[in-house]
């Protein structure tokens, strides 16, 4: 797993992914930040965090849209797949990998915390509340990217599938409100992932939450090992 | 050691592999022989865990690959049809990272090191390989199968793409390797597996056709019967009198190499040789023999006397009358 963790993380710097995704991280989330906490001099950053939201939705594809895509089509998967390594540690090792890079740009906020700090009282519970929220919405993002990435040889098509899922899962809250049956209703507000993150950016730390997309996460990532493994079926 | 039993795989209603099952024993290279499309890398694939069988087994040093995967493939360096390489690392980065991939406990630098002077590439250790040659690339795949001294080398066409001298370096040192390792290489050509492998399996279509050593497969196969010959004489006069041969079947005058100097196809019937009395002939009408070689058998040649048997003589007897007849026409 290090092996491929390593490789990984070189690759980002290597293919200018890893510089395109953090300065397009730092532009959206300064500009978020100085729209709604600098010009209002308020130390609330609730709206940067719920409008991270969006910019994660495009980002996180761009992130993950080579990780096992370009290895089918490079051929590389075969010196993977052939190496005396699990399934579980080479999808474990990609995924760590994308979320260190992720969590680059989510620290970032931080900085913009401790900077209001000097000018007014910081709600530090909310703050880090909101980076542990960003974090659990990253890692159940990056999975849903990764298991995207696995079926096609194209990247193209992995980021914007990726995307086109991830739209889907923010939607899917939309679509509640328009289906009369109350039950199903409230299945598809349940699986939403706006629904689950908007309470982080209140402040409000809810454990089903944080439990919702660990189990998301977990859940994309053993359908990911699940399609490398169909692979070698078909 | 690798043993295979029955090995089957089915791609949707094709059949890839058809049952194939044969045992390549420890210091001993076994060569793959086969058309494209036969089935030699798709067994391969299924060696070394890439593909998963439809059905049946393989072993490899006793560990079967489905069941204990991690510990078979331990044992085995593996080079894909396509070297596996990442093209924006250095020739350096690329085996660092294949040397962390399989958890090698061996000395790294020392161990590299030997590795790249034994196929060559150490004057590019620090290039990227995006800029090698199709030759140096094969060469780092090779290196990547060495990587931690397995047991059991799997090299899947490793002369694609070289020049003539690289070729016979890398024979060479198959061949070295082939001493204390246990070796599968693939081919579609007849020569170099025969140069190199001490047993061939002829493969083709998913089934095992020939499965010899090599000695006893090239006497099999070699054909003196057919000659290819340079003669220096009138061409429609040197037809006649060879065709007074007896044993000759047929001679087609291919084309002029020379002044007045043609090649020619003479087939006599299998088992007779007629080369001294062709010179004889020839000699009494004052016309020199200038080049003499039996011809080789072509892969399709082979298949067709591996798989038809018999008739394959009357096969290739009407072959050389169509030739006959396009040549007449052609005039």
């Amino acid at each position: 797993m290090n092996a491929i963790l390593k490789r990984e993380i070189r690759a980002y710097f290597d293919s200018l992914i890893g510089y395109i995704y953090i300065t397009a991280f730092f532009a959206g989330s300064g500009i978020l930040f100085s729209v709604s906490s600098l010009q209002y001099g308020s130390t609330d950053m609730s709206g940067m965090y719920s409008g991270l939201f969006y910019i994660l939705l495009v980002l996180i594809p761009i992130l993950t849209m080579r990780t096992l895509s370009e290895e089918k089509r490079q051929k590389t998967d075969q010196l993977l797949l052939t190496a005396p390594i699990s399934l579980t540690s080479l999808v474990l090792g990609k995924f760590v990998a994308a979320m260190l890079i992720y969590s680059i740009g989510v620290c970032m906020t931080i900085v913009y915390a401790t900077v209001v700090s000097f000018f007014g009282a910081v709600s530090w519970l909310t703050v880090f509340g909101n980076v542990v929220g960003l974090l659990l919405l990253g890692a159940a993002y990056i999975a849903v990217g990764m298991l995207i990435s696995s079926l096609t040889e194209n990247q193209v098509i992995a980021a914007i599938g990726g995307f086109a899922a991830m739209l889907v899962l923010y939607l899917i809250s939309a679509i509640a409100t328009i289906i009369p049956v109350d039950w199903i209703a409230r299945i598809f507000t349940e699986l939403s992932f706006a629904e689950r993150y908007s309470p982080f950016t209140y402040g409000v730390f809810d454990f089903s939450n944080v439990l919702f997309f660990i189990s998301a996460t977990v859940i994309f990532l053993f359908l990911t090992i699940r399609v490398l493994e169909r692979r070698r079926w078909s | 050691m690798i043993e295979v039993k029955n090995l089957v795989k089915t791609y949707g209603d094709k059949r890839a592999v058809a049952g194939i099952s044969f045992k390549a024993n420890d210091g001993e290279i076994l060569g793959f022989l086969g058309p494209n499309g036969a089935g030699k890398s798709t067994t391969m694939n299924i060696l070394t865990g890439y593909l998963s069988s439809t059905s049946g087994e393989a072993y490899i040093n006793g560990h079967d690959i489905l069941e204990d995967p991690i510990a078979a493939k331990r044992e085995i360096g593996y080079l894909p049809e396509f070297p596996p390489l990442y093209l924006d690392m250095t020739v350096k980065e690329y085996l660092y990272f294949v040397y962390e991939l399989r958890g090698c406990r061996l000395p790294r630098n020392t161990h590299l090191k030997e590795i790249c002077e034994l196929v060559k590439i150490d004057n590019v250790y620090n290039r990227r390989i995006n800029n090698l040659s199709k030759g140096y690339k094969q060469r780092v795949g090779l290196a990547q199968a060495l990587v931690g001294n397995p047991n059991v080398l799997i090299l899947d066409e490793p002369t694609v793409g070289l020049d003539p001298k690289q070729i016979i370096e890398i024979r060479t040192l198959i061949k070295k390797l082939g001493k204390n390792h246990t070796v599968i290489l693939s081919s579609h050509i007849l020569s170099e597996v025969q140069a190199v492998c001490d047993r061939i399996v002829v493969i083709n279509q998913g089934k095992i056709v020939a499965d010899d050593t090599a000695d006893n497969l090239s006497r099999e196969l070699t054909a003196d019967h057919k000659l290819i010959a340079r003669i220096d004489g009138p061409k429609d006069e040197v037809i006649k009198l060879v065709q007074t041969i007896p044993g000759v079947v047929s001679i087609v005058a291919d084309m002029q190499r020379e002044r007045g100097v043609w090649e020619y196809n003479i087939e006599a019937v299998e088992g007779t040789d007629i080369r001294r009395e062709l010179n004889r002939r020839l000699m009494s009408r004052n016309w020199y023999i200038l080049g003499l070689r039996s011809s080789e058998l072509s892969l399709e040649d082979i298949f067709l006397k591996l798989t038809m048997g018999e008739s394959v003589n009357e096969f290739l007897a009407d072959k050389a009358d169509d030739l006959e007849e396009r040549y007449k026409e052609e005039e």
